[in-house]
């Protein structure tokens, strides 16, 4: 298991750094495909099965194609910046080394005894399957208890979708039309 | 893409897998990963691989976009009008209890219900955003990208 962690924690960073690297913006939107794929991978190992087909059905599916979609209305290299990136490296570093020590204090991953698995989830795992019938408690929890914010969650994409249509000029089938003319 | 036999003959054996996963998805959220969302998406990426093949007008022909429109309302609306329903019902909003005799049955429904209203918004967005980029790009030639 730990095995298959390094393997993909190593994928990661070489995807990170290669998008990082590279200029060309078609081989970094078919990376950065690659690496939401990895991601959901490591999200199966930490048993969020929930999470990881979210993640490779959008980050490395749609989204992927948005932006490969976007690119086509673009240039395809990405143009060389003036400035040294030696000052945002090093943010990236100090934040990075931050964000580590941070989880230093973290329980360890599983722990029973870990403040988030003794706030509301025993109540939900406890009551799930007798309230809802719903064997799948993230289900239950997602659509019934936390039901606002799923109604909520719905709204922005909706307000999203909406937005982007507006931003882009879709009106249907009217456009086509305009340019054949 | 009318030259690329291999790609037309495999999206052609993969869209019906694609679209009854999706509704395997949809439905089957209750018991096994999954649920509205992630279904919608996997929806939506079957209308997007049938207009990356046949063409955008191929899938305006098959699904007007003034019906993706209308669903990514309908949707929202099939979620909304639920928590309202429940209301009207005796319950609080969004309490399914309230929808059947029994309690358990009507959080049974609920769930599904609301499901569904994400899945249909969830699949109109993500097909109406790549129809809107695609409506503003000039067909790209295989040697260009």
């Amino acid at each position: 298991m730990i095995l298959v962690d390094l393997a993909l924690f190593a994928f990661l960073i070489v995807t990170a750094v290669a998008i990082a690297r590279l200029r060309n913006l078609f081989a970094v939107a078919m990376l950065a495909g690659l690496f939401s794929l990895l991601s959901a991978g490591l999200f199966v190992t930490l048993d969020a099965v929930d999470v990881a087909f979210t993640e490779a059905a959008v980050g490395g599916g749609v989204s992927t194609i948005f932006m490969l979609g976007a690119l086509a209305l673009m240039p395809r290299e990405e143009k060389p910046t003036a400035h040294s990136a030696i000052l945002p490296l090093l943010l990236c570093l100090v934040t990075g080394a931050a964000l580590v020590y941070g989880t230093f204090g973290m329980p360890a991953f599983g722990s029973p005894d870990a403040p988030i698995h003794k706030h509301v989830a025993p109540d939900y795992i406890a009551r799930a399957q007798d309230e809802t019938g719903v064997p799948n408690i993230v289900t239950a929890v997602l659509a019934s208890y936390r039901g606002y914010d799923t109604l909520g969650e719905t709204t922005v994409i909706f307000v999203a979708a909406i937005s982007v249509l507006m931003l882009l000029g879709f009106s249907g089938a009217a456009d086509k039309k305009k340019e054949d003319e | 893409m009318h030259h690329h036999l291999v790609l037309r003959t495999i999206a052609r054996a993969l869209l019906p897998a694609i679209f009854l996963y999706a509704l395997y998805v949809q439905w089957h959220g209750d018991y096994g990963p999954g649920g509205g969302f992630q279904a919608g998406v996997i929806f939506a990426v079957g209308f997007i691989l049938y207009a990356l093949i046949y063409g955008v007008d191929a899938l305006n022909r098959v699904v007007p976009p003034r019906l993706f429109v209308g669903l990514l309302a309908i949707g929202l609306f099939i979620y909304a009008g639920t928590g309202f329903a429940t209301l009207l019902l005796g319950g609080n909003f969004l309490d399914y209890s309230a929808l059947a005799q029994d309690p358990v049955h009507g959080q049974e429904w609920g769930i599904l219900i609301v499901e569904l209203g994400v899945g249909i918004t969830v699949a109109s967005a993500m097909t109406l955003i790549f129809l809107a980029f695609a409506g503003r790009t000039a067909s790209v030639a295989d040697k260009d990208w």
